[in-house]
Formats: structure tokens, sequence, C-alpha cells
């Protein structure tokens, strides 16, 4: 009681001061959160991966196809459910800087994605249009789509136009859910690549092939591949999250980075924070000294400078998490074209919480502990 | 050597006190051998010029510094055997500090100030209360509970000092120059207040000064020069 009523008045005691610290602390913290929202944006597809979901590709690369035939064959192996496929097609909408992702995919794939939630009729209306197409409510919100709009798209991997009509909206089922995809019919895409490019006919990008049990899935990734072995395009087969996180490698160093710094700004403002503990220690030296003269241990001075430090850094780390969000749906709206998930997660809240108060901590250490060694006479000859 | 309360036995007993500090490689020499007695209720003034120990000599008593050799005894416990948490104890329970610069804490009231060292004693709320409202009393300033230290003038503030000293009913005050930071009026208040204390409350109190008329307020004056003390003299007139 009467601890945190010493803890609280010697907190405003330097008002300027304390703000100042406050401050640093909330933007550091700030920071910190939209830094690691950055790296949980960027691995939020990995992150939103099935267990039971896995994709085959070509050996070679991802640039390279794989026959329509294989899905047959696929199907045969002990413990498949579903097998689906899909083609990515990086056509444009409107402008090059309009960039979302674009699958043909086949009319399974829907099951194999019950994440992608959407009305009955309007599944239905999309089966039953040969040009019919998905998009994704955030991507609808973004570019302005209705169901019945018709949409016009430049091919890049296949030249061209391509019309399409929205049928269906999507939402996302789960918040790390990708809503800013596009989807239209494996079929329509390979009638018209039999018309205009029929050497690439009946080309399939990836298979997504579905496990009934997600504990088979390791044995089922060996016995895809195996079917394939020494055939003219071999396959690799892996987990959708090892597909995903394969997809983002080349830019791994890059978000490893921006965590490293996340880290590094909260490590500036801790070294920060402990000097003006210090300052603000070392000024009342000898008031620590009355108090041990008054007979309180080295353990209430202790708690008096941490816990100062503690409430400080709170203040800031509080305040700077209270700011994430709207600060994030902000970025979120600017860079929703380069991340399609990107949500202050609680994890994120959590580790910033830790952050302030690990920084709390920390900054009192050496502080605490030159206060706890002075010895009474000299901390009391610091008066004059 | 007079001793002025006959066969009552000393309070405070220093017997072949030495204590020297290091000043880098150099050590200094403080006390060489001091051994003297203070009996209970006794009202003594420790007098010499800056720089003499008397600071010194008095911390060693208070048991907020410990001396190099020799024997202390204060009220038959050898305070120089006491472990650091042990001496705090003691301290708590058997020590009023008075200091120059009355180093209240800046953030808590009058009030507050003198109800800290009552927080090291198992009482109640209400009987704190109880007992700063008694000691603010004692020392008038009942009115100026609320005031923070930056509201009152240095002899209200030292008298905050002198209720926070009393407030636990220690046997031993000691006082480290109280006036040397107050007006001549102002002085001569706290030094009244001390002989009501000593007289009343039959405190016995050790003041250290280097002023001879406060020192005058005393029954006895020691004088520390050089690291040695003299003899005692008498005040006549108490
Ligand atoms: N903590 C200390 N460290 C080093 N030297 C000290 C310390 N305390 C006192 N001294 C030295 O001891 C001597 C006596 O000091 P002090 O007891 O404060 O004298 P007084 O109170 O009589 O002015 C002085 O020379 C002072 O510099
Ligand atoms: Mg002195």
């Amino acid at each position: 009681m009467h601890l945190l009523k010493l803890i609280s008045r010697n907190a405003l005691r330097h008002k300027l001061r304390t703000s100042l610290t406050v401050l640093g602390l909330m933007v550091a913290v700030l920071a910190f959160g939209l830094l690691q929202t950055v790296v949980g944006a960027w691995y939020a597809k990995a992150e939103a991966a099935k267990a039971n979901r896995l994709v085959t590709r070509n050996a070679i690369s991802l640039v390279f196809s794989m026959p329509l035939s294989y899905r047959q064959k696929i199907r045969t192996v002990e413990g498949v459910k579903q097998v689906s496929l899909a083609n990515w097609v990086g056509s444009i909408y409107k402008e090059p800087k309009n960039f979302f992702a674009q699958f043909a995919v086949d009319d399974m794939y829907f099951d194999a994605y019950p994440e992608y939630v959407m009305s009955e009729q309007q599944k239905h209306d999309y089966m039953h249009d040969r040009r019919g197409c998905i998009v994704g409510r955030r991507l609808a919100e973004t570019y302005g789509f209705k169901v019945g709009d018709s949409l016009a798209m430049r091919g890049a991997i296949f030249p061209g136009d391509w019309n399409f009509v929205v049928r269906a909206i999507y939402d996302g089922a789960e918040k790390n859910t990708d809503s800013a995809q596009m989807f239209f019919h494996w079929d329509y895409l390979n009638e018209t690549v039999k018309i205009r490019y029929p050497r690439r006919l009946d080309q399939v990008g990836v298979y997504i092939v579905v496990a009934a049990d997600s504990d088979n899935s390791a044995r089922i990734a060996l016995d895809v591949d195996k079917l394939f072995k020494n055939s003219a395009a071999e396959t690799l087969t892996e987990t959708e999250k090892a597909f995903q996180l394969g997809f983002i490698s080349m830019s791994a160093t890059i978000v490893e980075g921006v965590r490293l710094i996340s880290y590094l700004v909260i490590f500036i403002i801790m070294a920060v924070m402990a000097n003006t503990i210090a300052m603000t220690v070392r000024e009342r030296t000898s008031e620590y000294a009355t108090l041990k003269a008054l007979g309180f241990g080295p353990g209430f001075v202790g708690a008096l400078i941490y816990g100062e430090s503690l409430v400080i850094a709170l203040a800031g780390g509080v305040l700077g998490i209270l700011l994430t969000f709207p600060v994030g749906a902000g970025f979120a709206s600017q860079l929703g074209k380069f991340f399609p998930v990107f949500q202050v997660s609680l994890a994120t809240v959590q580790l910033q919480l830790v952050c302030a108060v690990v920084v709390g901590l920390a900054a009192a250490v050496l502080p605490a502990r030159q206060a706890g060694r002075i010895k009474i006479v000299d901390g009391l000859r610091s008066i004059a | 050597m007079s001793d002025g309360n006959g066969a009552a036995p000393p309070l405070v007993r220093l017997h072949d006190i030495t204590k020297s500090y290091k000043r880098g490689a150099q050590i200094v020499p403080v006390l060489s051998g001091i051994s003297f007695d203070i009996g209970a209720g006794e009202f003594l003034a420790l007098m010499g010029p800056s720089g003499s120990g008397k600071s010194t000599l008095l911390n060693l008593i208070a048991g907020i510094d410990q001396p190099d050799s020799g024997e202390l005894l204060v009220d038959g416990v050898n305070i120089g055997a006491l472990s650091e948490v042990e001496l705090a104890d003691w301290r708590a329970g058997n020590v009023g500090f008075i200091f120059q610069f009355y180093n209240l804490m800046p953030v808590l009231t009058a009030f507050e100030n003198v109800e800290l060292p009552l927080l090291l004693a198992s009482l109640s709320r209400a009987e704190r209360r109880d007992h700063v409202e008694a000691v603010l009393e004692l020392v008038g300033l009942q009115d100026r509970a609320e005031h923070y230290p930056n509201e009152l003038s240095g002899g209200q503030q030292q008298r905050v000092a002198i209720a926070r000293a009393l407030v636990s009913d220690p046997n031993l005050i000691v006082a480290d120059e109280p006036t040397g930071d107050l007006d001549r009026e102002s002085a001569e208040d706290i030094l009244k207040l001390m002989q009501t204390l000593n007289r009343e409350l039959h405190k016995t109190i050790i003041l250290v000064t280097h002023d001879a008329r406060a020192a005058a307020h005393a029954h006895a004056i020691m004088h520390l020069e050089k690291g040695e003390l003299s003899a005692r003299e008498e005040v006549t007139g108490h």
C-alpha cells in the first residue's frame, strides 16, 4: 500500500522525464508490434496451412508443370481422400500494380479448402458458369467487386484477354485465412489453352492431395513421389505448410532481419530507460540511505526502484499496445496488396507486454544493485 | 571524569573504538582508541572542528556504520557484532535520527513521513494514526499533517523529522548538526524541543554540533579533535 504510493508518486516526480520515457517506450512497443505483425503476415499462409493437405509439384521447379494424367495415379495411393489441382495464372487486372493471386482450380478444390466459406447459392451459380469466378472478401472490398460484375484480365503466363463474371464471394473461416485470392474454372483455362497454345494442353501446376488422416501425410508424400520416379516429370510432394514456407524462403532472410530489428528496437529502449532509471536513482541516493537508516532493508529500496521502472515501462507498453491496433489497421489498408493477412495477433500483444515488463525489470537491475550496495553513511553524505 | 548519572548503568559504552577510511590507496585514520560512556537519560553534545570525526562517531553509535575495532555496547547489545539485517532491525526499534537537512521524503506528507518508521512495526492503521497524531502534536505540527515538506519552513521540516525520530519510541536519539541549516530563532526552537524530549520523555540524546550556543543546551559537552576525545565538561544551569 505505502510501497505503491511511494512508487507512483516517485514516478510522477519528474513529469517531463517520465513522460518522455513513457513516450519512448510507447513508440518502441508500437514499432515492435508492427514489425512482428509484418513478420506474422509474411508467414500467414504457412500458418494457415492444414496438416492433412499435401502439395505435389514438379520436382525441378514450380515453373514446370505436370501432366493431367497424374491425378488418376495419385488417387490410387493408399490413404488419399481427394486430389485437386490448381494452376497459378499471373494475370493483370487493369494495371500491373493491382496484384492479387489467381488460380485456375477444379470443382473439388473447395472441398479441400473448407476455410473458404461462401453461400450454397453463390457456389452453385459459380459451378454452372464456365466463365464464373470466385473472389475473396478482401479482394472484393479493395476493388469493389460485386456478384454479377464482369472482370476483364490481361494474361501474362497465359497471354491474351480473359473475361470472367464474379459469381461468388468467399469469407475466411479463420483470422489468418487469405481472402485476397481469385479462383476460376481449370476447365475454362484448359479449353482456352487448347485453342490458343495447344502445346500447353492438359498441364497442371500443382496437385492438392488431401490425406484421410494427417498422420499418414509423410508416408503418402513418399508414395506419391515414388509413382513418378524416373518419369519425364518427377514430383516433389510436401505438406502444404512446407510448400508455403518454401515459397517465402527466398525472402526469409529479409523477414528474419525484420524480426531481429523488432527486438533491436526493444533493446535500444531498454538501454535508454536503464540510463534514465540510473539517473533517477542517483539523484535519490540520500533518500534511499535515509530509508535504510530508519531500518528499511535493501529489499524495500529495491522494490521502490523496480516498481517505479515497471510502472513507467508498463504505462508505455500498454499505450504502445493500444496504438498498435489503429496503426496496424492503417498499415493493413495500405499494405493489403502485399499482405493479404495483416492482423495484430494475440501472440504479438502478449510479446509486446512481455517486452515492456522485461524492459522495466532489466532497466532497474543495475541501478537497484547500485542503490543496494551503497553504504548508508556514503549515501547520506551525498546530500551535502 | 565526573559522572552525572551516578551508579545508573550507561546506555552507550564505547571501548577503544577505532575507525579509518580508505581514500584510494591511502588509509585515513578518523578515530583512534575512543572510550567513553553515555548514561541513560543524558543529553550530550559532541563538538569539534569540521572533519574531526564527529559524524563518524555518531554514525557508529547509531549503528549505521561499523567500527574497525573496539567494543560498542548500546543498552547491553554489542552492535558491532550484529549483521547488517540485524542492525537494521535494531535501529528501527532503538534509534531516532535527526539530520542536518531533515531528510524527509519529498513525495510524502508530514503525516506520511512520520508514519514511515511505524511501517516496520506490526501496528494497525488506527494505531499508527494515533501514534503519528500524538507526536505531531508534541512537536506542534498537528495542523500541518497534510503538508508536503516543500510547503513547510526549515524549522517545521526539522520538527517533522523529530516527530519521525520519536514515533517508534526509541531510547536513543542522535542528531547530527540539526540546527546547521536553520536561522537562529528556529534553531533555538528545535534545541528547546530537544531539551523537552530529554527532560520529559527521558530520551538519551547525542547532539553533534560545532556551534557552542547549541551545545550549551546539553548537560555535558565533549570535544573531538584529531581523532581524540577530550574530557567531558558539565554544562551548568541544567
Ligand atoms: N565515507 C567516508 N569515506 C571517506 N572518508 C570519510 C568518510 N566519512 C568521513 N570521512 C572522512 O573522515 C573525516 C571525518 O569526517 P566526519 O566524521 O564527517 O567529520 P565531522 O562530522 O566532524 O565534520 C573527514 O576527513 C572525512 O573526509
Ligand atoms: Mg559532520
